[in-house]
Formats: structure tokens, C-alpha cells, sequence
């Protein structure tokens, strides 16, 4: 049974906790926290609030930042001993994409860095 | 009406397809005929296909796999020959456009229809056993996953007889692959039986994750999981990082070639070195799903045999997570000489040498295991011992091309190929064939018989060093892959060693074919009565062979490793009682018909016959709809039935 | 449901080292979820990585900047996350057994992602009207499959929702029902996620 469970259980991403109006904030606050990421990321990249140049590096922690505002408060992925597992499968999906999108993009810039001189694409 | 289908995609004038088809045709009508006379069929579709048993569907990915076998070696002798004929003057029997199909072909099915059925199909027989569990977490998706693989076997093997194959090697690079310059059919069954093959593959990987992390015996933590377990959880890991990476590479050249993009192509900003990066972002973490579990079976086989623990679990269970992680940090490695500069090629070149350490951990590991132990050399261990030894010299040749100057000189050489061939007939191959032997016994209740058992690991050993050595002093001699005619005459001599190589493996397959044959004949003499045929330490050998349905009818309770080599130490069995009613999952069709409609649809798409793709996809749609419905998935086993089962069932638990 | 005794569960050694033996069904399918969600999310990325390597060639095309309306890219937005929350409220709803709160919430869901959709076929539609379609180039071809395998995955979404609905109420919550609604929501979320990423690296990074 589901309710025994949680004595020495894991608890899965997406299940709803019995606490249910903590939940209700938590989605609440979410939201609210996500609509500000969301918000600053525009202003970040449609104005000249943020130095230019850290334009990218400003938007891609704005967007990391509303990530996590999704997993913890909308998924509600925690930190105690029942979330290990939940958190370590994250943390290897992480890793899979970090690695593929930066080591797609370093190797690729790499080799057209060496490629002949070609007229425009 | 029917796209581009028609009469000419018979390969009428061509003799060898056509002797072949019409062989293989024969048999599999013969087959069917015999089935359905005898009145196998109920039993066939109610205990085979529409089973959701874990053990039964084992059984059918090593079929399948041991089946493909038989194909992808044909394609190997093939190509041995017209190599070893075909030099000088002589123009061999294959023409150019047969031979790269031929090639391509062996690649594809070795590593996707051979390799990757044999090793889940082992993980699947024997992971949840090990754990002391009854099933995977999710057996209808298991059924699936089988089916699926299957649809995408059927579709290769109908290129040789509906169009044709791809002629761009098992890697389908881009611009070659592209419409422009692979306008038939041959491109596009590579590409729709690997994506639907795919889609089972990585749910397979999904479903031992879930497994592996979510259920086992009550007491059995994560350290006290058999080894086997461990390589299994590390290959499922894998497949669900690395198989979405192919998925989508495919996904891009299908777009390029059905819907006119422009990802790879030659035109308009396509970037042909892309395929190849991410390809060998899904391909270099491919080769360790298939060797780590094979790693597995070497450690369950090696300390069976040696009567003696593993040496340095842990040390064995951190060496497979870390080929896990680092087997993503090395994939450049497959393509050194497409031109990345000095900084890339040496990070991936030191990357790829640091992965030899826990493999170099693991060989030593075995190695004190047998050390001081009690060793037994029945067929499983011979494959332990000439995997040692094979493995190692490929492991070392990975290490030579590893570095970027020397890759210089050998990539796409015949040093190359001597190097994979190496790796995956002396890791996967031989690991399959070790677990075969090693489990067969527990799947079907009779040993295998020994000496043809011997017979054929000596032939693949004698076979594999006389094919595939000389191909390494071939390839430092300049020899390149895929050459269907040889210039230069000097490399005749070693062109025929490899032959009489390739004649030498027919010949162990042969004996395998014998072996079970023989064995089957002769079973009664050999049945396994307790259990536990080889004094195991894990819990599998504990159930009776082969086992019931349910596995286990009260879980254990697991307190070590090698838990069931505890019980016997302590003269325990397994618990008899108290029997409570166990939930089984049903059996269903729905792998069976969506495979159906998988094949339907991909042969359609291949083809261009839009109305039969739509109706495929509107058929599998409706019957994922109607699986979907349904709550009624389990049946109940009472405590009754449980306790009659168990009486009646020969070497229950009983110790040897 | 029924309370388990301190002295009934396992050791402290099992707990967190997972010896607890095999793990409820409820347990078991929102985990395996979970990992086909990543699965799904490494996909992405391989489409993420061909976007921005070849989100340079234009083939003397029309490039991002020239493209993008970063003003429904914000509704879109809008829509999606709002979509995700009445989503959790709906799972809330789900989790009390409230029926009629439950399908609100769906609706609100539903209307909120078909929004979503509605204005991305807009989009996909006016550029291929402009001669910007996925053939043009290579920019636009990792373009509209990036940007439309998401889409694409909504209007599953959308599908799945409406199914899940029709077993409501044909159904009621039962524990199966719920079980489904738990993989449904955790897929609706991940959806969102991913939108943060083509929001800031395709729309917002590209219309500089």
C-alpha cells in the first residue's frame, strides 16, 4: 500500500505528498518565481539592462534558474534520502546533455575552425 | 497505389538473393507447416508470443539473436571469400554494388540483431532472478520492447529480397546516405528497422533501471547485488542516455531524405561532420552497453567455476560505474582524421586511454579470483579463459589507436577491423556463449553437452586468431576496410589465412548447431535436478530448472552477497511458507500486434505508400488506445495453487 | 490505507540503501516515468546540439532575427507555464479525489495548450509562407524540427490529456487512473522545461 510506503520508501518526482495545501503553495510560489525568470530573461535579452556581452551567460542562468523553479516546486524533487534516486537520475541526465550539446559544439567549432575557406553558407 | 513497389524490387536476375530468398522461404514454410500440423500453434501464441514472462521472452531475444547469427556470418564468409579470390586480375564473385550491401548489411545485424539481442536477452532470463524478484518492473513493456526488436529484424531481412539493402557501411554517413547519392530503398530500410528496433531497445533500458533501482528482495541492498546486476543497471543506464542520441541523428537524416532538409546534405548549410559526431555519440556508448554485461557474465562465470568469491566487489562495482561515465567523454576517438585540431583530438585521445583502467581493473580482478581457487574448465570457463586473453589484445590495439598520430595511419584500415572484431567476438560474443552455456541449464532443465560444447570454443578461438591477426598485419601494411577487390598481390597469403579463419568459426558454429541438437536428443541423461548444476552463488541457482512462473514463491531474504552460496553455508533452502496469493501480470498480445503494425508501417514508409504508413500508424495508435484502457492487467495465483506447484516441482530449492 | 508499526519496518541499515524489498507499483511506474522523461530530454538535446551548430547557416536565407516574434514567443510562453500550473492544481484536485475540481483544471490545461499550439502552427505557417520553410536551410531545418518535435510532443500531451480525461470519467480516480495522471503531469512539466530551453537559446539567444 502506498501509504506504508513512505515509512522506508523513495518517493518518485510528481507524486503529490499528503500535505496538500503546502503543495498549493508550492505550485503557487512556483509560478510566481517562473513568471519572474521569465520576465527577466526578455528584459535581459531585449534591453541593455545586463552588461552586453553577458547577454548569453545571463539568459542561460535565468533559464537554469527557472528549471530548478520547475523541478522543486512543481516536481517536487527534494533533497532528503527518498529523493536520492530521483536526484542521482537527474544528475546523470545532466550530465548526458551537458555533454553532448558543449562537446557537439566545441568539436564542430573545431573542425569548421580548420576547414578551408569556403564562400558564405 | 503502391509508392515505388513493384515487380522490379525482386532481385530476378541476381542468383544469390534469389537462391537465398528462396531457400529461407522454404524453410520458414516448412516450419509454420509443421507447427501448425502438429497443433503447436494455441501453444505457441498463449505460452510464447503473447507472454510477458521475462524468461520466456530471454529466451526469444537469444533465438533471435543466435538466428541473426546464422545470417551475419553468411555475410561474413561472403566477404572473407571474394576477398581472399578476388585479387590481381580476378574479379571475385560479388560485384561492387552486392559487396557494399553485403557489408553494410553485416554490420547492421551483428550489432543490432545479433550483439544487443544476446546480451538483453541474458539480462532479461537472469537479472530479476538474481535480484530474487518475480518479474521487471514493467513485463507488458517487456513483450513490447521483444516485438518491436523483431519487427525491426524482419524489415532488414526483407531488403534482401523486396529492393535492396544500403551500400554506405552499417554507419550510413551522410552525403553518401543522402538522397542525392542513395536514392533507392536501401538507406531507408537501415533507417526504419534501427528507429523501430530503437524504440524497443530503449525501453528495454528503462524498464532494468527501474528494475534494478526499485525492486529486489526484501534485504538486498545495493552492495549485495550480484555483479551481473550491477553490469546490467550500468548497460541500461547507457542505453537510456545513448539510444535518444541515435534516434534523433536518424530522426534528421529521415528529414533530409523524406521532407527535403537540409540537415546533412550538400546544399544549403548542411553540415555532413554533425551525423558523424552525434552517430559516435550514441556509437562509442553502444559498444559498452554490449561489453558490460558481458563483463558480468565473466564474473559470475569465473567465480562459479573457480569456487571462489569475486575479488574486490567493490572494486568491481566501481570500475563498471566508471566505464559507465567516462564510455560518454571519449566518442571523438571514431573519427580523429575528420580534422579537429590538436587540443580536441588529444583530449579525447587521453579520455580514451584512461577508460582502459577499470577495464584493466576488472582483468585483474578475475584473474586473483581464479588465483588459488578450485577451477573447473567446463565450456563457460573456456570462454572465460580465452576471453582473458583475446580481450586484452584488443584492448591493447584500442589503446595503440587511441593515440591521434597513430590513428592517422590506421583509421578505416584493416588494422581497425581486426581491432572491433577482436573486442566483440572475444567480449560480447564470447560472453554471450559463455552465459548461454552457463544459464542454459537453468532455462530449460538439461545441461548442454560438454564436448561439443569444447569443440565449438575451440573452433571460435583457433577460428577468431587465423581470421582477424592477419587482418592486423594487413592493416600496418595499408590495407584499407571494405575493399571488395585487392591490388595488391602481396596481401593474398594473409587474405587466405583469414579465410580458412572464417571456415574454422563456420566450423564452431557448426558445433553449437550439433551441440543442441545432440543435447536435446540426449537430455534425460543430463537433466539438472537440483538446480544448481554448478554449485552458484547467486540466487537464481536456488530456484528450481526451470524455474516456476513466479520465481520465487516467497521472496528471499537476502542478508549477503552471493546470497544463495549464505543459504548453503548455513544448510538453508529457500522459505516454503507461508504461501500468500501472488499477483502475475496477464499475458497480452499487444506486443505482438503493435509490432505487427510497426512492420506494416515501415515497410510502407520505405516503400512510399503513404495510405498503408497511415493505417500502420492509426493501427498502433489505437492498439497503445486500448492497451491503455484496461486495469484488468494482473491474475492472481492463490496460495493453494502456489503450494501445489511447489510439491509437484523437481529440485525445488533443494542443495546439492 | 493501513499504518505500519515502527517495529514492522525494516532495518535502518535497509532504509535509503533501498533493502526494503520491491517498491509499490505507484512507486515503480512514476519512477520508470521519470527515466523515459530523461531519456526523452537527452533526444532533445541532440536536437538542441544540431540547432546550435547549424543555427549559423542560413544559406543566404532569412536568419532568427529576421524571423522571430518575440511578443507571441512571450504568450506562448505564458500559455505553457500557466498550463503547468493548473496541471498541478488538477493533480492536487486528483490526489483528493475531487472530480469535479480535477476536470477544471484539465480543461484549463487543455485550452491553455492548445493556445500554445495554435499560435506555434501560426508561426510555422507564416514562415513557410515567407519562403522560410524547413527546406530552405540548414538553420530552418534544425529550426522546425527542434522547435516542432516540442510542438509535436504538446499535441501528444494534448491527446493524452483527453484520453486521461475520458477514463475519469468513465472510471473515476481509481488507483490506476491516478497512476497514469501522475505520468501524465510529470511529461506535462517536462514539457515546460525543455520550452525554457527553446525559449532562451533558440528565440531569445537568436533574435539578437
Amino acid at each position: 500500500m502506498d501509504g506504508d510506503a513512505r515509512a522506508f520508501d523513495d518517493r518518485s518526482p510528481g507524486v503529490e505528498q499528503q500535505e496538500s495545501t503546502a503543495n498549493f503553495v508550492s505550485y503557487t510560489v512556483g509560478l510566481g518565481l517562473a513568471i519572474l525568470a521569465t520576465i527577466a530573461s526578455f528584459a535581459v535579452s531585449q534591453t541593455d539592462l545586463l552588461w552586453p556581452p553577458g547577454v548569453p551567460v545571463g539568459l542561460i542562468v535565468l533559464a537554469f534558474a527557472q528549471i530548478g523553479v520547475h523541478l522543486v516546486f512543481f516536481l517536487h524533487l527534494g533533497s532528503g534520502p527518498d529523493n536520492t534516486n530521483n536526484i542521482l537520475a537527474l544528475a546523470f541526465g545532466l550530465l548526458i546533455v551537458f555533454l553532448v550539446i558543449t562537446g557537439s559544439v566545441w568539436i564542430i567549432a573545431n573542425l569548421s575552425d580548420n576547414m578551408m575557406p569556403m564562400p558564405a553558407h | 497505389m503502391l509508392g515505388r513497389l513493384s515487380w522490379a524490387a525482386i532481385p530476378f536476375n541476381e542468383p544469390l538473393p534469389l537462391v537465398t530468398m528462396a531457400v529461407v522461404m522454404v524453410v520458414i514454410v516448412a516450419v509454420l507447416a509443421i507447427v501448425t500440423v502438429k497443433g503447436w500453434l494455441p501453444y505457441l501464441w498463449r505460452e510464447w508470443v503473447t507472454s510477458v514472462d521475462h524468461k520466456r521472452i530471454g529466451v526469444m531475444y537469444m533465438t533471435l539473436g543466435l538466428v541473426m547469427l546464422l545470417r551475419g556470418f553468411s555475410d561474413a564468409i561472403m566477404m572473407r571469400t571474394q576477398q581472399a579470390i578476388a585479387v590481381g586480375g580476378a574479379q571475385g564473385y560479388l560485384p561492387p554494388d552486392h559487396y557494399d550491401q553485403i557489408f553494410s548489411a553485416h554490420g547492421t545485424i551483428m550489432i543490432f540483431f545479433v550483439a544487443m539481442p544476446l546480451v538483453i536477452g541474458l539480462m532479461n532470463f537472469v537479472v530479476p532472478l538474481q535480484l530474487g524478484v518475480r518479474d521487471v518492473a514493467f513485463p507488458v513493456l517487456n513483450s513490447v520492447s521483444f516485438w518491436l526488436t523483431a519487427s525491426g529484424a524482419l524489415l532488414i531481412n526483407a531488403s534482401l529480397v523486396i529492393g535492396n539493402f544500403a551500400r554506405t557501411g552499417w554507419m550510413g554517413y551522410p552525403p553518401l546516405s543522402e538522397l542525392a547519392f542513395s536514392p533507392d530503398v536501401g538507406v531507408d530500410y537501415y533507417l526504419w528497422s534501427l528507429q523501430i528496433s530503437g524504440i524497443g531497445t530503449l525501453l528495454t533500458g528503462v524498464n532494468f533501471v527501474t528494475t534494478i533501482l526499485k525492486l529486489r528482495a526484501p534485504g538486498m541492498t545495493y552492495f549485495r547485488m550480484p555483479v551481473f546486476c550491477w553490469t546490467a543497471l550500468a548497460s541500461s543506464l547507457l542505453i537510456v542516455a545513448a539510444f535518444p542520441i541515435l534516434t534523433a541523428t536518424f530522426i534528421m537524416l529521415l528529414l533530409d531524405r523524406y521532407l527535403g532538409m537540409h540537415f546533412f546534405t550538400n546544399e544549403a548549410g548542411g553540415n555532413q561532420m554533425m551525423y558523424v559526431n552525434l552517430f559516435w555519440a550514441w556509437g562509442h556508448p553502444e559498444v559498452y552497453i554490449l561489453i558490460l554485461p558481458a563483463f558480468g557474465v565473466f564474473s559470475e562465470v569465473v567465480a562459479a567455476f573457480s569456487g571462489k568469491a569475486l575479488f574486490s566487489y567493490r572494486s568491481m562495482v566501481l570500475a563498471t560505474l566508471g566505464i559507465c561515465i567516462l564510455s560518454f567523454m571519449v566518442w571523438l576517438h571514431h573519427f580523429f582524421t575528420m580534422g579537429a585540431g590538436a587540443d580536441v583530438n588529444a583530449f579525447f585521445g587521453i579520455m580514451s586511454s584512461i577508460i582502459a583502467v577499470p577495464t584493466g581493473v576488472k582483468v585483474f580482478n578475475w584473474l586473483f579470483t581464479m588465483f588459488r581457487g578450485r577451477i573447473v574448465y567446463r565450456t563457460p570457463m573456456l570462454f572465460a579463459v580465452g576471453f582473458i586473453v583475446t580481450f586484452v589484445i584488443g584492448g591493447m590495439t584500442g589503446v595503440l589507436l587511441a593515440v591521434p598520430p597513430v590513428d592517422f595511419v590506421l583509421h578505416n584500415s584493416a588494422f581497425l577491423v581486426a581491432h572491433f572484431h577482436n573486442v566483440i567476438i572475444g567480449g560480447v560474443l564470447f560472453g554471450a556463449l559463455a552465459g548461454y552455456n552457463y544459464w542454459f541449464p537453468k532455462v530449460f532443465g538439461f545441461t548442454l553437452d560438454e564436448r561439443f560444447g569444447k569443440a565449438s570454443f575451440w573452433c571460435w578461438l583457433v577460428g577468431f586468431y587465423l581470421a582477424f591477426m592477419p587482418l592486423y598485419v594487413l592493416g600496418l601494411h595499408g590495407m584499407t576496410r571494405r575493399l571488395q577487390h585487392i591490388d595488391n598481390p602481396s596481401w593474398q597469403p594473409w587474405l587466405l589465412v583469414a579465410e580458412a579463419g572464417a571456415v574454422v568459426i563456420m566450423c564452431g558454429i557448426l558445433c553449437q548447431v550439433a551441440q543442441l541438437y545432440v543435447s536435446i536428443r540426449t537430455r534425460e541423461s543430463r537433466r539438472d535436478l537440483t538446480g544448481d548444476p554448478w554449485n552458484g552463488r547467486t540466487l537464481e541457482w536456488a530456484t528450481s530448472s526451470p524455474p516456476p512462473a513466479y520465481n520465487f514463491a516467497v521472496l528471499p531474504q537476502v542478508e549477503t552477497i552471493d546470497a544463495f552460496w549464505e543459504m548453503k553455508q548455513r544448510g538453508l533452502t529457500l522459505a516454503q511458507s507461508p504461501y500468500q496469493t501472488i499477483e502475475m501480470p496477464r499475458n497480452t498480445p499487444i506486443g505482438f500486434v503493435l509490432a505487427f503494425f510497426a512492420s506494416a508501417t515501415g515497410f510502407a514508409l520505405i516503400w512510399h505508400i503513404w495510405w498503408m504508413a497511415i493505417l500502420g500508424l492509426i493501427g498502433a495508435a489505437a492498439t497503445f488506445l486500448i492497451f491503455g484502457w484496461s486495469d484488468d492487467r494482473e491474475r492472481e495465483v492463490s496460495a493453494a495453487e502456489i503450494a501445489l506447484l511447489e510439491r509437484t516441482r523437481p529440485g525445488q530449492g533443494r542443495v546439492a | 490505507m493501513t499504518m505500519v508499526t515502527i517495529e514492522a519496518a525494516p532495518t535502518a541499515l535497509a532504509y535509503g540503501h533501498g533493502g526494503g524489498g520491491p517498491a509499490p507499483t505507484r512507486t515503480v511506474v512514476a519512477y520508470g516515468f521519470w527515466i523515459f522523461i530523461l531519456s526523452d530530454i537527452v533526444m532533445f538535446s541532440a536536437l538542441f546540439a544540431a540547432y546550435a551548430v547549424l543555427s549559423g547557416n542560413t544559406a543566404g536565407g532569412p536568419s532568427g532575427r529576421e524571423l522571430f516574434n518575440l511578443r507571441s514567443v512571450f504568450v506562448e510562453t505564458a500559455c505553457l507555464l500557466f498550463s503547468s500550473y493548473t496541471c498541478g492544481l488538477g493533480m492536487l484536485s486528483a490526489e483528493r479525489r475531487e472530480v469535479g475540481r480535477f476536470l477544471l483544471f484539465a480543461a484549463l490545461t487543455f485550452v491553455l495548450g492548445a493556445a500554445f499550439l495554435f499560435i506555434e502552427v501560426s508561426e510555422f505557417s507564416g514562415m513557410v509562407s515567407r519562403g522560410a520553410g524547413p527546406s530552405r536551410s540548414a538553420f530552418l531545418s534544425s529550426f522546425f524540427s527542434l522547435v516542432g518535435m516540442h510542438g509535436a510532443h504538446v499535441t501528444a500531451g494534448l491527446v493524452w490529456l483527453v484520453y486521461m480525461v475520458a477514463q475519469v470519467l468513465a472510471k473515476g480516480l481509481r488507483a490506476t487512473v491516478l497512476r497514469r495522471l501522475v505520468c501524465f503531469s510529470l511529461f506535462w512539466h517536462a514539457l515546460d522545461i525543455v520550452w525554457i530551453g527553446v525559449m532562451t537559446l533558440v528565440y531569445l539567444l537568436g533574435a539578437r
